[in-house]
Parts: structure tokens; sequence; C-alpha cells
């Protein structure tokens, strides 16, 4: 820790002091002119959000008429913006069903890759292969096919697929589709996690294995006994990166999702193209939408920078 | 289809997951032999390597394929590299790929700086958690959600009305003419490009952050001793020592800008000459009808994605032989 200003200053003059005054008084500029560069780059950042959030809690005449840090001066606030959403109310847009979707489609879609891509990191880690390599960086690369590259064929092969299976998609699709955009989530959450799970697992001391292979254990059992626990914080990373990117998902719910299951995205993207006068409504519901990744964001911000910081930053 | 038939189905999913998942498990934890091995190895990565087969490889090579086809839905004829001419030289398309070129050098570098800056500027400050928090917020806000949190900011009243957008009050307070920001082109561009650096520079201040914690404490002393300013801390100690995470900073925000849909989708809905590659991929997919274009355009997105990720696979070998 470098000696900060404050301590230096309460140097004893006797004493001779750590840093010469002029470079302290110099330091103490730069930083002060650092914290309020530091602010304004903070303030930039917060103040949409902010005023998002504001114009949520007002009532429709005045976020049409009038911006929302007249909020201050005039005060008035209102729940029946939320209520509207949440409820369909007088204008009869209900987002609830759109979040239920949201949530149903995001929980299987977080939890199965994220269990599959564990198995496979786990494979490609610890059990020996003919030609291990050349497939994990295989792997490695296919996390860049863009999505884009895949959304057209893989609609037509839910849509009639071969062998007369069951269609994932269209009118006869079980669940309304459900199904096809957990699959398709999965599918393109694969790559990534594959990597980033295999990154953690590697740095798993070779000792533990060897020892437990030595006592008996097969990899079964030491996947399920000893990776698993070992690897919770990296999934927990993992698991929050994915969560955040399929709540967040636009394009693979347009493509995939039929009307009765269509997410709080596509949604506000359609009240947004036909409603576009309806600030108060757009308002609110942003911020349901906003509110519950926020919400596990915070909470979990721990896991989720130590996942970031795994995927980038090596070595 | 009722909430509570959502709610089972997504059981039976899961369920169902996990109970395939056990089951192979089960049937393979036994195994000890050499050949028992491979059938491991082949239990735990068979369901990942099929659905990226199924659902990666195969169709990534129809769309290769279906580039080479004109606009038709059934038996469309073989064009060869007409789609690929006309994405070239098509005026549309070029503003298209004009846009993509802004996206593409701005939105990086940009959001790199900010990130690095903020994160030099806020290090070892007492209010750092806090200040970190505010700029990492906008990456859990969906696109759509930063979006229509930007069209409030941009929002433009004509003539004498009050403003209800921030930008353009604060230009009316200045006695500046108010601007309608999003449907000028190509200025609407940059506005939008502004929501992305918005989302992205607190991923870049995360990762540069801790690359400057890793800066060796003596290297920083030593620096100081010898009556380093901090510009030149900066220029001189700071960036040589977290380069590795420049490059992977700049090329992750390079392949997700390549990607970026959802804020044009929400903000102008591509209109007023504000597309961009991944968006005109979807216009012309589900909505132009021109499947032979839309191929195109997603096999040069790959093409554009390619040489950075050769790059970045160079780099992580380097690093795992050090």
């Amino acid at each position: 820790m470098s000696t900060s200003t404050p301590t230096a200053a309460q140097v004893p003059a006797d004493t001779a002091p750590a840093i010469p005054a002029s470079t302290a008084a110099k330091k103490q500029l730069t930083s002060r002119w650092a914290s309020a560069v530091a602010l304004i780059v903070a303030l930039v950042w917060t103040i949409p959000t902010f005023g998002l959030l504001i114009s949520s809690f007002r009532p429709e005449e005045d976020v049409k008429s009038s911006g929302w840090w007249n909020f201050f001066t005039d005060p008035s606030f209102t729940l029946q913006n939320y209520k509207d959403v949440l409820s369909g109310g007088s204008t009869g847009e209900s987002l609830t069903t759109n979040l239920i979707n949201t949530i149903v489609i995001t929980v299987p879609a977080v939890l199965i890759p994220i269990s599959l891509a564990t198995l496979a990191a786990y494979a490609f880690a610890w059990i020996d292969f003919k030609g291990r390599d050349t497939l994990f960086v295989a792997v490695f690369a296919l996390q860049i096919v863009p999505i884009q590259v895949t959304l057209v064929p893989l609609l037509q092969l839910y849509v009639d697929p071969p062998f007369n299976l069951m269609p994932l998609a269209g009118r006869d699709a079980p669940a309304g589709g459900l199904y096809e955009l957990w699959l398709s989530h999965t599918i393109f959450a694969l790559p990534l996690a594959i990597f980033l799970l295999h990154n953690f697992m590697r740095e798993v001391p070779g000792e533990l294995i060897e020892s437990a292979r030595v006592d008996g254990a097969g990899h079964v059992a030491i996947f399920t006994k000893i990776m698993v626990p070992l690897m919770m914080p990296a999934i927990a990373a993992f698991g929050i990166f994915q969560f955040l990117w399929v709540w967040n998902d636009l394009l693979v719910a347009l493509v995939f999702s039929s009307p009765q299951v269509s997410p709080m995205t596509v949604k506000l993207v359609s009240l947004v193209g036909q409603r576009g006068e309806d600030w108060q409504l757009l308002a609110s519901g942003a911020f349901v939408s906003l509110a519950i990744p926020l919400v596990v964001f915070l909470a979990l911000q721990r896991y989720f920078v130590r996942g970031l910081l795994a995927g980038s930053v090596k070595g | 289809m009722t909430t509570s038939e959502k709610f089972f189905h997504m059981a039976i999913a899961v369920l169902l997951f996990y109970g395939v998942m056990a089951a192979i498990l089960l049937l393979t934890q036994r195994l000890r032999s050499r050949n028992g091995e491979r059938v491991q190895a082949a239990a735990f990565l068979g369901p990942s390597l099929a659905l990226i087969g199924i659902g990666l490889l195969y169709p990534a090579g129809v769309t290769i394929y279906q580039s080479f086809f004109g606009a038709a839905v059934f038996d469309p004829p073989f064009v060869g590299f007409d789609n690929y001419t006309a994405l070239f030289t098509n005026s549309q398309q070029l503003t298209v790929l004009r846009n993509t070129l802004f996206w593409v050098l701005l939105t990086p570098t940009i959001s790199t700086i900010i990130g690095l800056v903020y994160a030099v500027l806020v290090d070892r400050a007492s209010f750092e958690k806090f200040a970190k928090a505010l700029l990492f917020l906008p990456m859990a806000i969906s696109m759509v959600g930063a979006s229509i949190i930007w069209k409030f900011v941009y929002d433009y009243k004509s003539g004498e009305s009050t403003q209800i957008g921030l930008l353009n009050q604060i230009l009316s307070w200045l006695g500046i003419d108010t601007y309608n920001f999003l449907l000028e082109p190509p200025w609407n561009t940059f506005f939008l490009i502004i929501i992305l650096i918005w989302i992205q520079a607190g991923f870049a201040m995360t990762i540069l952050s801790a690359s400057i914690k890793a800066i060796p404490e003596d290297m920083v002393e030593a620096a100081r001793l010898d009556g380093t300013g901090p510009w030149q801390m900066f220029r001189h100690i700071t960036v040589p020592s977290i380069r590795p995470s420049l490059i992977v900073v700049l090329t992750t925000i390079t392949i997700a800008t390549l990607k970026v849909f959802d804020i044009v989708q929400t903000a102008t809905g591509g209109n007023f000459d504000t597309s961009v590659l991944a968006y005109e991929f979807y216009r012309q997919s589900f909505v132009a009808g021109n499947q032979g274009l839309s191929a195109t355009i997603a096999v040069v997105i790959f093409i554009l994605v390619v040489p950075i990720v050769i790059y970045n696979i160079r780099q992580m070998r380097k690093l795992e032989a050090r």
C-alpha cells in the first residue's frame, strides 16, 4: 500500500517525511483531479438508468409532458405504471406472462448447458484419450461461430427434422416451442462453457486426482465427489454469465419463440415499435425486466467477476 | 398455454435431463479398463459434442452452402458469388458495411480507453468498490433495456415543446438548437454506438483493473522512487504490464460488437441508415425473405471473426507454453 497523502501530512515535523511536501501536494492535486474525473464518469454512467427509474414512478401525464428531472421540483409519485405493466390495466398490456416466459426459458437454459459442460470439461481435463487436444481446440474455435450462421438451418431442422422425429418448432411443437429454446441456448453456450470450466479444472492439483485413482475411485466417483464440489465457485460464475445471457437475449427468442412463450425482451421491443409514445409503460416494463438480473448480479457479483477474470486474463 | 403448464414442462425438461445424465454416469462408473476409459470419455463428451455438431457445425455448413443461392422460398437458383458481389457493391449494403466499420472501430477502442482510465483513476481510492459497481452495472442490463434507457436520453420533441430527453434539455438550457439524435445519418449510428460503449466499458474496467492490481508492487515503488510522474507511470509501467489483458479486452469487445443486433433493433429498428451486418442478417432472413443474402452476411460475419480468434488461440498457446 502506498503512503496516502493524509498520513504523509500527519507525520510529525521532527521526523523526516517519507514524501517531500512538494510531491505530496502534487499527488494530492492529481488525486483530486482523478477523483473529479472518476466522479463525472460515474455520474454519466448512472444518470441514464436513474432517469428511467424516476420515470417509471411518475404519472403518465407527467412522463409524456416533462422530463424526469422535474420530479425533484414538482414531485408526484405513482405505482400505476407498474400495475398496468404487470396486470394489463387500462391499456391491456400485461408483461406478467412474458416475465414468466423469461423465467421458464432461463432456468433449464442455465442448468442444462452447465451440467453438460462440466462433464465435458472434466473429460477434456482428466481423461486420457486419443485426439483429446485436437478436439479441445476444435471446441474452443467453435465458440466463435456467430449464432447468426446457425439460426436458419437450425430453425429448418426444428420445423422439419429428419427420420420423422417430433418437430420442436411450428404448430405441433410441444410446450409451444419451449424445448427448442432450451436446446438452442444450450448449444450456443456449450463451447464457451466447456472452455472456461476446463481452465478451472486444470488448476486442480493433479496429485489429488492421482491419489483418488490409487484409492480405486473411478472417473465418475472423482467427478461427482471431488470435482463438482471443488468446482462450485466456477460453476456459479459461469451460471451467472449464462443466466444474464439467456435472460437478456433477444435474437434467439425472436427467431425461435412462438408468441405464446415470447420473453420480456421480445415484448419490450414490440412495445417500442407499436407504442413508442407510451413512455411510462416502457419505463416500468424495462425496469421490471432489469430488476431480477440486477439483483442476481449484485448478490453474486463476486463470482461473476471471478468468472470474467478466469475467462480473459490467463497468465 | 397456462402458467402452470409452462412450469410443468420446465420441471419435466430438467428432470428428464438429469435422469438421462445420471443413467449415463451409473452405467459407466464400473468401467476401469483401458477400453472402459474410452467409453467413459465418450459418455462424458458425447452429449456435448453431439449437440455442438448438430447445432453449430452442421448449420454452419448449410449456411455457407446457402450463401451461393438466390432469393426464392422454393428451389432458389444457384448464383455463385453474386450475393457476395451484391453485399460489396449495392449502395444500401455498403451503408451497412460502413456502419459496421464504425461500430467495430469505435466501440472496442473507446470502451477500453474509458475502462482503463477509470480503473487507474479509482485504483486504491477509498470508494473504489462502489465506483466500480456503478460502471459495471450496465453489464447486467439487457441491450434492449439499455436501448430503452438511452431512447429516453436521446428523445426529441419538435418545435418549442418541452423536451423530455435529457440531452436535448441540456442543449436548450445551453441555448443550442435541439437535435433529433436518432434520425440523421451518419451521426445516428454514433449515438447508437454510445449505448454499446456504455455497456462494455464496465467489462473492460473489471478485467483491466484486476490486471493493474497484478503489477508487482516493487516495480511501481521503484519507478516512484525514481521520480516517475503519474503520466509516465501510466505510459511506461501500467500499459506495457497489462498488454495481454488489453488485447483480450479489445478482441472480446470486437467480437461482441460484430454480433450486435439488439441495440439497432430496439433503438431505430434499422431505419434511418443505421443497419449493421448482424441486424441486416435478421432483416434479410426474416423480413425481406432473401435467404441467400442473409446467409452471405452470416458467412461474412464469421470470416471477420476468424482472424481475431486465430490470434487469440495463438496468444493462449504462447501463455500456456510459458
